[in-house]
């Protein structure tokens, strides 16, 4: 669409984009400008995104953390979690969406079925008896309820994206390796796996980010505060402290978001399509 | 004997197509078996992770089940408590119910109207989708929880920003009347996901359209709503969906931001679920709980699908 009369709609164009783009980053500009500012700047100049003084301590003094348990020790298990979330998550949904996508077993559709299904499901159905097993085996207060799953197909989502994206690989490039003496589990090792790449690109940035992110989880499992993950320690710290810590806790916030903003920063491409090919959350 | 040769073959080899018949039979089952070892790790994670727990789920909706001793058989007492002796049940569903119905349709309008724009095809459009798109990534976090608490708090930047303007501030989220709209508010600002699904249906769009909607003289108005609309709608339905499911389900924030307050007002139904799970141990009753959601969410969705052959247009009638 080509438009005629060009520079005044351009120019208001601009100041909307621009403008509104600054409403939308604010909150993110706001909560990185007042962890730097001291306590009486962010109440007394709470709107301001440029603190008076720059006060550096607020992350020393975050990272401390309280009652005896730092954020060392958060970002320590969070990075636990997360890493062999998505660590399983990779294995388990590639080899999954493999099997979907390019074997004949009996009863497929109706598997398929079900895993469309699990998709769509709201947690809360499974939160319950889930905990309960978990709770049975011995394994709450443990990370083996955060972690085992992904291990077992993880997010039925993640499967869902590969298989879409194994049918796109031609057929004739498996074939070619049959013929060539290769096993089934070998042409996903030898062609699928280099082949999916980007999608798995894809699948890592979106477990890894959920994952940091979760709460939901680790509020039910995890109760020893050596344990906790990044996002239940701020949750801790925010209680204990009730507004009178706020920028040690605005610190640690900004601090919670680094690895998705570095993840942001390189894979924003892969994000991008990601949603827009599969529209993904 | 060139014909005994025949002859002899003819004897000694059984009807050819039973042989190829059962050997490909074989070789089925043999995939099968593969294919079976190769989706294990789902499978297993299916049975035991999420058939059993739904199972288990709706067993124990009609039991009382405190986790410390064994469930007891109550029948249908939770359902009949939850849906005619709970008030807070009520509260929870009401206040789940406005959030999305409000959320929702606000997130989709500012995420098409954004992506009509920025689909001008000026410069600079990545660059600003991305600054569009930080907040949904980032929005469900504890981080941004305790921002919003502090920007809506009463001496927060809201209210700071509203008093330079000359207006009195408001303690937004100790306020029942205003704590819903800070989580709506929330919500809408993460309209960066949508907006991008609705961008690349866009793009989607076939330019000839436009090019022969122009010939026949047919003005911006005009063409939005008679080409760019109608052709956005299986996206739009898409969004719709998606999103009215994903608000059902707000947990975090809400648990963070209101804890559920002022007076219940935030109540929403996850929480209310999580309470009566975690905090009061009541298994059966949450189970309970747990299926209205279940059928309330499938009744939504019906819902939707049903009108959708009125409103979603498909270009070609077989597709999709």
């Amino acid at each position: 669409m080509k438009k005629k009369n060009g520079t005044l709609s351009d120019i208001i164009y601009y100041i909307f984009v621009i403008g509104f783009g600054f409403v939308m980053i604010y909150p993110i500009l706001w909560m990185i400008g007042s962890s730097l500012k001291p306590e009486t700047e962010i109440f007394g100049n709470a709107a301001s995104l440029i603190p008076g003084e720059w006060l550096w301590g607020n992350y020393a003094q975050g990272w401390e953390g309280f009652g005896g348990i730092g954020f060392d020790v958060y970002f320590r298990n969070s990075m636990i979690v997360t890493t062999l979330v998505v660590i399983g998550t990779v294995c388990s949904a590639s080899i999954v969406a493999y099997g979907f996508a390019r074997i004949n077993f009996k009863f497929k559709a109706i598997l398929f079925g079900c895993l469309m299904a699990t998709v769509m499901l709201p947690v809360q159905i499974t939160l319950i008896p889930q905990y309960i097993l978990f709770h049975n085996v011995g394994w709450v207060n443990t990370f083996y309820p955060l972690i085992v799953p992904a291990f077992l197909g993880g997010q039925p989502f993640f499967i869902f994206l590969l298989i879409q994206f194994i049918r796109g690989i031609p057929r004739e490039l498996d074939e070619a390796a049959i013929i060539d003496g290769c096993s089934k589990f070998g042409v996903f090792l030898r062609i699928i796996l280099p082949l999916l790449k980007p999608a798995l690109v894809t699948v890592i940035i979106f477990a890894f980010m959920w994952t940091w992110d979760d709460f939901l989880a680790p509020l039910i499992y995890l109760n020893s505060a050596s344990l906790h993950t990044v996002t239940i320690g701020l949750r801790n710290f925010m209680d204990a402290d009730a507004g009178t810590n706020w920028g040690p806790l605005l610190a640690m916030s900004s601090l919670s978001l680094f690895p998705q903003f570095v993840l942001f920063a390189f894979f924003q491409k892969y994000l991008v399509q990601g949603i827009a090919t599969t529209g993904i959350k | 004997m060139a014909k005994a040769d025949n002859e002899v073959r003819i004897n000694q080899a059984p009807p050819p197509d039973r042989e190829i018949l059962r050997m490909e039979k074989k070789k089925a089952l043999k995939e099968s078996l593969t294919g079976y070892a190769i989706i294990s790790p789902w499978l297993l994670g299916f049975f035991v992770l999420v058939l059993g727990p739904i199972l288990a789920s709706f067993y124990l909706s009609f039991t009382d089940y405190d986790l410390l001793s064994s469930p007891t058989w109550i029948g249908f007492d939770n359902y009949v408590q939850i849906l005619t002796n709970d008030p807070r049940f009520k509260t929870s569903i009401i206040a789940t119910l406005v959030f999305v119905f409000v959320s929702t349709p606000l997130k989709l309008l500012f995420a098409l109207a954004l992506a009509v724009l920025f689909n001008t095809g000026r410069k600079g459009t990545g660059f600003f989708t991305t600054i569009y798109y930080i907040p949904s990534i980032i929005g469900g976090s504890v981080a941004i929880a305790v921002v919003w608490r502090q920007l809506f708090g009463r001496n927060g930047a809201v209210n700071d920003i509203l008093d330079s303007l000359g207006i009195a501030g408001l303690n937004w989220i100790g306020n029942p009347d205003t704590a819903l709209s800070v989580l709506i508010i929330l919500v809408i600002w993460q309209f960066g996901s949508p907006m991008i699904i609705f961008l690349a249906g866009l793009r989607q769009i076939p330019t000839e359209l436009y090019e022969a909607a122009s010939v026949d003289g047919a003005g911006r108005i005009q063409t939005f709503l008679k080409i760019t609309l109608p052709m956005l709608t299986p996206v739009i339905f898409f969004n719709l969906i998606m999103q009215t499911i994903g608000g059902f389900m707000l947990f975090t924030q809400a648990y963070l931001i209101t804890q559920g307050g002022p007076m219940d007002s935030t109540l929403f139904y996850a929480l209310y679920l999580y309470e009566m799970a975690f905090e009061y141990l009541r298994m059966g009753y949450a189970s309970a709980m747990a299926w209205i959601l279940l059928v309330l969410i499938a009744i939504i969705t019906i819902i939707i699908f049903k009108t959708s052959s009125r409103w979603v247009f498909y270009e070609s009638e077989g597709g999709r």
